[in-house]
């Protein structure tokens, strides 16, 4: 175990909206915490809007922009664009947004300012799921997991999109992956990314106990559990090009059935399903294991 | 194209006409993109930041929809916006168009009228703006060149005083590809009519709101009613910023203009270049005796209704032009004007004509035409079509 001090500043108020174990709410805090007081936040349609609380409460101690669901990245570009021309090339820009508006509506405005190399950073807090209007699917949501929108009978049929990989290929400075039981590397990445230049990208999966059909207590435990599984693997890329890999170190992985059997929403899975999720995971590790080393 | 000095006589064309205006604004940011017939409007806007002559941010978006929400954030943030559209563009806009009002930004947009495939067509016509009505946008709709350089700087004026934002609206071809002397005022006069934007509230960190939260239905409604009662001050605004403008530029327009209305017996209505025709032709029909006159509305949104009332209900007929269909029910300022008038005590017949739909011709002979069968009719009709081949 590493010693890691959680840098003090609260940004958000514990009067928040967010269920109890929202995986969301802790990423919010954890990435003010680390983006700091100088930044305003962008915010499309999505759970944080409740989070956030209703007029005229906030639960953060920062500006907050709310926003139409598609637009967080190109709204932010606009804050950031009238900063800029107004003499202030200092304030960090933040859009925070949902895996559906960023896998999603929101991929269009996304690789829009992706393109363009908007100074901003985005971030996709992924709970794989449209989970304010009530668990729909989403382009986030995993293989075969239950959703209102893909019931038992048929789960969804596709694989999680790849978002990281959509992201990286517009070659912005940096993209990377976390996840809130991991606050330091989270942490640390904001950090990374408040001091370069340009288009930042973090997809940060949030656990939803309500969505994921979980008990709320093991949010944290689901969240690394995702990681240990190779699931969700924690790596930052530089440039489009440059891979590193920082969690999981562990060989061998644990089996997945490990992180599915504890959600309801995979719960109607057979063997064979769980084979067949267990494969696109080994696919998904072994590309990701070969971009490491192709740039190293 | 080169830097110009301002303050001089210029042939440029109504596209042109709006980047001068939106230059001489000095706007902060703006964030577009092309579609015909809008393109040359942001082609020189470009220039103009490639060469230095304006100082400002241009977000090269890739939709319209995401034009108008970059200006929400950089009006949020305590920028002078602009943008330019038409058709297609402002119909992708529409989410934003309705956020925009809600937040109470004055951000400024010109839309060039084009009329809405399918089918296709780049011509104009009044749809794609009337169909924003209901937005919160002020809508005015511009004649002559000159009038849209002038429209985009008392645009924010009005926008920034009521905390509204603000169309203006000319014709496609007509206007926007047509090359019209104009004057280009003064950078100086214009500093002095409109001072930099200071908004009373934006997203600063040294100050931390949230805009845009959730409203419970115990407060959605009051902030609905001060957009409406912001529309109504935008009334006077309007006229007070045309009649300072007048006092520096020596030009002014109304929110409406009657042209040789009085003692008119039968009286015309029009809104944007077709109102120039209709002047060549009252002209002549009044050279032959006859009692017309012409009322053009130039301010749509906000609905001047007891000007146009005053101006209207002592006619003997009304006949409205509409280059726009409701379909379903018939030209959009008709029942505008209907609407005004219906509580007045005195109310004129109204004669509802539509022509010139995609960008037909509105020639002199179409609105004899229409002036004639006002003339020769006596029951009013909701609708008459000109001109179309049945
Ligand atoms: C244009 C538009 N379509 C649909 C909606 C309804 N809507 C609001 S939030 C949401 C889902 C958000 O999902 P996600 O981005 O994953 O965030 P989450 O709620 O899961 O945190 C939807 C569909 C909307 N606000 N705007
Ligand atoms: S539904 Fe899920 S994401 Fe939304 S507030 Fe609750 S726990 Fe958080
Ligand atoms: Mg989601």
């Amino acid at each position: 175990m590493r010693n890691f001090t959680l840098p003090a500043e609260e940004l958000m108020g514990s009067g928040h909206l967010g269920c109890q174990g929202c995986g969301g709410a802790l990423a919010m805090r954890y990435v003010l915490k680390a983006a700091g007081d100088n930044t305003i936040v962008v915010l499309p349609a999505c759970c944080w809007t409740i989070i956030a609380g209703p007029f005229p409460y906030s639960s953060l101690k920062v500006p907050l922009l709310h926003t139409a669901f598609e637009t967080a990245a190109v709204a932010a570009s606009g804050v950031r664009a009238a900063l800029d021309i107004q003499g202030d090339t200092e304030t960090t820009v933040l859009a925070w947004a949902g895996d559906g508006g960023t896998f999603d509506i929101g991929l269009q405005s996304l690789s829009g300012a992706a393109e363009r190399n908007e100074n901003i950073i985005y971030i996709c807090y992924d709970n794989e799921a449209y989970m304010n209007t009530g668990i729909q699917r989403s382009g986030a949501t995993p293989f075969l997991a239950w959703t209102t929108t893909t019931p038992e009978k048929t789960p969804k049929s596709e694989p999680k999109k790849d978002i990281m990989a959509i992201m990286v290929a517009h070659r912005i400075p940096y993209a990377a992956t976390a996840t809130i039981s991991y606050p330091d590397d989270l942490i640390r990445k904001v950090q990374r990314a408040k001091s370069i230049y340009g288009t930042k990208f973090l997809h940060v999966l949030a656990p939803c106990p309500p969505g994921w059909r979980a008990p709320s207590e093991l949010a944290i435990k689901l969240s690394r559990l995702a990681v240990h599984t190779r699931v969700f693997p924690l790596y930052e890329v530089e440039n489009g090009e440059r891979y590193t890999l920082n969690e999981p170190k562990e060989e061998p992985a644990l089996p997945v059935s490990e992180y599915l059997k504890l959600q309801g929403r995979f719960s109607h899975l057979t063997e064979n399903d769980v084979e067949a999720i267990q494969e696109i995971i080994e696919k998904r590790w072994q590309r990701l294991l070969r971009m490491v080393r192709e740039s190293s | 194209m080169t830097p110009t000095l301002t303050g001089t006589k210029k042939v440029v064309t109504g596209n042109h006409a709006v980047s001068y205006g939106a230059m001489l604004a000095r706007v902060q940011v703006i964030s577009a993109y092309p579609i015909t017939p809008q393109t040359q409007v942001v082609e020189l806007l470009s220039e103009f930041c490639a060469n230095g002559t304006l100082r400002a941010k241009f977000i090269k978006v890739e939709s319209e929809h995401s034009a108008m929400a970059a200006l929400i954030g950089a009006a949020s943030t305590g920028a002078r916006t602009f943008t330019a559209t038409s058709a297609h563009g402002l119909a992708l806009m529409h989410e934003m168009l309705h956020w925009a009002a809600g937040a109470r930004l004055p951000i400024v947009m010109a839309d060039i009228n084009r009329a809405m495939g399918p089918p296709w067509s780049v011509w104009t016509d009044q749809n794609d703006s009337l169909s924003q009505r209901d937005t919160g946008w002020m809508q005015v709709y511009c004649e002559s060149n000159q009038e849209v350089l002038d429209t985009v700087i008392q645009a924010y004026r009005v926008a920034e005083k009521v905390s509204m934002p603000a169309m203006l609206v000319l014709d496609a071809f007509v206007l926007s590809h047509t090359a019209e002397p104009i004057e280009i005022p003064d950078q100086s006069l214009v500093d002095e009519y409109l001072p930099p934007y200071r908004p009373l509230y934006k997203l600063d960190p040294n100050d931390p709101r949230s805009f845009g939260a959730l409203a419970p239905p115990d407060v959605y409604m009051e902030l609905r009613y001060k957009m409406h009662q912001a529309m109504e001050d935008a009334l006077i605004e309007w006229a007070r910023a045309d009649e300072e403008f007048s006092e520096l530029f020596g030009r002014r327009y109304g929110l409406i203009e009657p042209y040789r209305a009085d003692d008119a017996e039968i009286l015309l209505v029009t809104s944007g270049t077709v109102t120039s025709t209709a002047r060549e032709v009252i002209d002549e029909l009044r050279a032959e005796g006859r009692r017309v006159g012409l009322l053009k509305i130039r301010v749509f949104r906000p609905f001047p209704a007891q000007l146009v009332r005053a101006a209207l209900q002592d006619t003997e007929k009304v006949a409205v032009l509409d280059r726009n269909i409701s379909f379903g029910m018939g030209g959009i300022f008709a029942q505008e004007i209907k609407s005004a008038l219906y509580n007045s005590t005195k109310r004129p017949p109204i004669f509802g004509f539509v022509a010139g739909l995609g960008g037909r011709d509105i020639t002199p002979s179409v609105i004899r035409e229409i002036i004639d069968y006002t003339e020769s009719h006596d029951e009013p009709e909701d609708l008459i079509w000109v001109g179309v081949k049945r």
